[in-house]
């Protein structure tokens, strides 16, 4: 079954044309990957697939789970199931974390973390107030945040570590069908970056069986390293001037760029020099 | 007694007596008619039932339900702790109990009596109007003529430190009447005092004045929290004139809270830090709904080394509203510090907020800042909340919850969390 599935969408902000025809199916189950040079228009369909107020759907369609959302409000994707990271958040003066995740939780009815997969709940905390569900707390200690960093205000002062791992928490708590990651890597010191893919391979469900594997993701990155921690890739995508120039396989798709850079694949070059190599390749490169 | 070397000058020169305070007094309120300076004709007003020496309650259970109903609307929980209690209807006290030995509560008109200079007390008499001056304008020119109307005393002695607050609330009602307040506050050497007030117009009374004058004495050392909600109708008037004088190390924080709607309320509560490393602390949380006009701000003199005032406010506007956020430090003395920092919201199209710091450094050893934001809530921090699944109107509420969510920690522990209460009790009266 489809779970995200766009159909010729050509989206503008502010009159500037940014996504040109843009086509792409994402099954249940896949996680795929999107690469493309800066201002290739990723975070742009990032915001378009959750329908924000300047990014006018200008031609196309947006389909999840075979249902059109194309102009439903972002808050009834979300209770739909869609979850996004941003890559740059913004920081909200007087709301504290711990609030923004019990209403976050509220709203998916996720009171006490019993639509987690894990037992979340069970696990008691030392530091918990009893002005936020335990759970929350709970999920607070797995991502090694310091006690007093669910009282702060959103993103206030955070570190870029600080604020991809509070994001990655929202995404805990919302427990989606369909993720966005935009650039979950971008401003994350090496540990964190481990300890983020952690928790973003538990959230996909990419350590359990096939066929037990019911959530799908859209991973926007730069880098690829963070791929490595994820497991199986279903596809990759390469973005450029708004639309998609290249699919196909992960392994091959990243280790051209790496070799030879975005503007290599406009003419597919690297690609037909690597495929004799494919053997050899994986993500690490 | 050490006030005279905190008197202004003037005063200072010559003790002025009684009556040419209020010929002088009258002067000013006849200009200011014939100016129909401010837009309020005082004589508009009636001053009601003054002439009842006996509080008309004699403890907290005499009070009425109806009371307590406005009680709550101001945030007075007498089911709390507290160090004593003083309530006033009109220009005429209805009770006042204090039960903290070493913190004297009185009606102002008793106190005046009992502290008279003689058999070794203090003359409260030295400290009418010196931390506000009778002659600032036609308002307290008013309270100098009216001085038969009441008022509360609070005195902490020396080193004494009470454990919970005092509150006191002052009510407004009957429709036409003006009520003429004359507070003062001494917090001895080394003493401790928390004050949590209300004042509120009966929703009887919606057309009132209310002119409020508070002196408050902080000397070496000691320190006050002064907690105050206010409660109005979009009929009433409101003139609080507030002075502060703090002598060395002394400490003052000041959380003010209107979230009513009101007429036209104008204050500028004057801080003169005087003493060595005296610090101010206020914070003003304004929510003005309906036609309201405010004009409210602080304005701190740093005069003694080493001192600092932070002023702080937090405005939402909504429908008509029009508020006007002022802050003015002076910065006088040496290595001084002072930073004013007002952030606004504005929730409609018709509503106003204009912020108006102002910071003067009259030597080069000051460290004088100031920071402002005023406009709508952003639509990316909108888009963001409704990100994670909440509607339009749910983020706006949280966005607008948070903001109201004020620093609290100048406060001791015990109080800041009654004032965030307060605070939530308030704002969920009022917003729903």
């Amino acid at each position: 079954m489809s779970w995200l599935r766009i159909e010729k969408l050509t989206v503008e902000v502010e009159g500037k044309r940014i996504l040109n025809d843009f086509d792409l199916n994402i099954d249940q189950g896949e996680v795929h990957v999107l690469l493309g040079p800066n201002g290739a228009g990723k975070t742009t369909l990032i915001k378009s697939i959750l329908g924000f107020k300047n990014y006018h759907v200008v031609n196309g369609h947006i389909y999840f789970k075979d249902q059109e959302i194309t102009h439903f409000p972002i808050n009834e994707r979300i209770q739909m199931g869609i979850g996004v990271l941003f890559q740059h958040p913004p920081a909200i003066n007087g709301l504290k974390l711990s609030k923004l995740l019990t209403v976050c939780g509220e709203k998916r009815g996720n009171h006490n973390g019993e639509i987690q997969g894990n037992n979340y709940q069970q696990i008691e905390s030392s530091n918990c107030s009893d002005e936020f569900p335990p759970y929350i707390q709970s999920l607070a200690d797995r991502l090694k945040f310091p006690p007093d960093y669910l009282n702060r205000d959103v993103n206030m002062g955070f570190s870029g570590g600080e604020v991809k791992r509070s994001e990655i928490l929202q995404m805990m708590v919302l427990q989606p069908e369909l993720l966005l990651f935009d650039e979950p890597d971008s401003g994350v010191d090496v540990e964190n970056v481990e300890l983020i893919a952690k928790i973003m391979r538990e959230l996909l469900d990419r350590d359990k069986v096939p066929s037990k594997q019911t959530k799908s993701g859209l991973i926007i990155t730069h880098l690829g390293y963070i791929l490595k921690f994820l497991g199986h890739i279903t596809r990759a995508h390469i973005m450029m001037d708004g639309t998609i120039t290249c699919s196909g396989d992960p392994a091959l798709i990243i280790h051209s760029i790496m070799k030879n850079g975005f503007e290599a694949c406009r003419e597919c070059i690297s690609c037909v020099e690597s495929s004799s190599i494919l053997k050899e390749v994986d993500f690490t490169l | 007694m050490n006030t005279k070397q905190n008197m202004t000058k003037s005063d200072n020169e010559r003790q002025i007596s009684s009556e040419e305070i209020k010929k002088r007094a009258k002067e000013i309120i006849e200009a200011a008619r014939q100016n129909n300076e401010d837009g309020i004709d005082l004589d508009a007003y009636t001053l009601g039932d003054i002439n009842e020496p006996e509080a008309t309650m004699h403890s907290e259970a005499d009070i009425p339900d109806e009371l307590k109903e406005s009680m709550d609307k101001v945030g007075i929980d007498i089911k709390e702790n507290k160090s004593g209690i003083y309530l006033q209807t009109g220009n005429k006290h209805d009770l006042c109990v204090s039960n903290t030995p070493g913190v004297e509560l009185l009606p102002i008109k008793e106190a005046l009596k009992k502290y008279d200079g003689t058999d070794g007390k203090f003359n409260l008499q030295e400290y009418l109007w010196k931390a506000v001056p009778y002659d600032k304008d036609q308002y307290t020119a008013e309270a100098a003529i009216q001085e038969i109307t009441q008022g509360y005393f609070i005195y902490a002695r020396k080193g004494q430190k009470t454990v919970f607050p005092l509150q006191s609330c002052l009510f407004v009602n009957l429709p036409g009447m003006k009520q003429v307040v004359h507070n003062i506050i001494i917090a001895e050497e080394g003493s401790e005092l928390d004050i949590i007030t209300g004042c509120s117009t009966h929703k009887t009374a919606r057309k009132a004045l209310h002119l409020g004058v508070s002196e408050f004495y902080v000397k070496k050392n000691a320190r006050v929290s002064f907690t105050m909600v206010h409660n109005w109708a979009d009929d009433t008037n409101v003139r609080p004139r507030t002075g502060i004088i703090l002598e060395d190390d002394a400490q003052f924080s000041n959380f003010y809270i209107v979230m009513s709607a009101v007429k036209n309320l104008q204050t500028n509560p004057v801080i003169k830090l005087v003493g060595k490393n005296a610090s101010y602390y206020g914070q003003t949380l304004i929510y003005g709904k309906g036609e309201s006009y405010f004009d409210t701000g602080a304005t701190a003199h740093l005069i003694g080394e080493g001192s600092k005032a932070e002023i702080i406010s937090r405005v939402l506007a909504v429908d008509g509203a029009h508020v006007k956020a002022r802050g003015t430090i002076i910065g006088e003395g040496r290595d001084v510090t002072g930073h004013i920092d007002c952030s606004a919201l504005i929730l409609s199209d018709r509503s106003r907020v204009d912020s108006i710091p102002e910071i003067q450094a009259k030597n080069p050893e000051v460290t004088l800042t100031h920071e402002a934001s005023v406009g709508k809530i952003a639509d990316e921090h909108i888009e963001y909340l409704m990100s994670r699944g909440l509607s339009e109107s749910e983020s706006i509420n949280l966005i607008v919850s948070g903001f109201l969510d004020v620093d609290t920690s100048p406060l001791p522990e015990k109080l800041a969390k009654e004032t965030q209460k307060i605070i939530e009790l308030v704002s969920e009266a009022e917003m729903g």
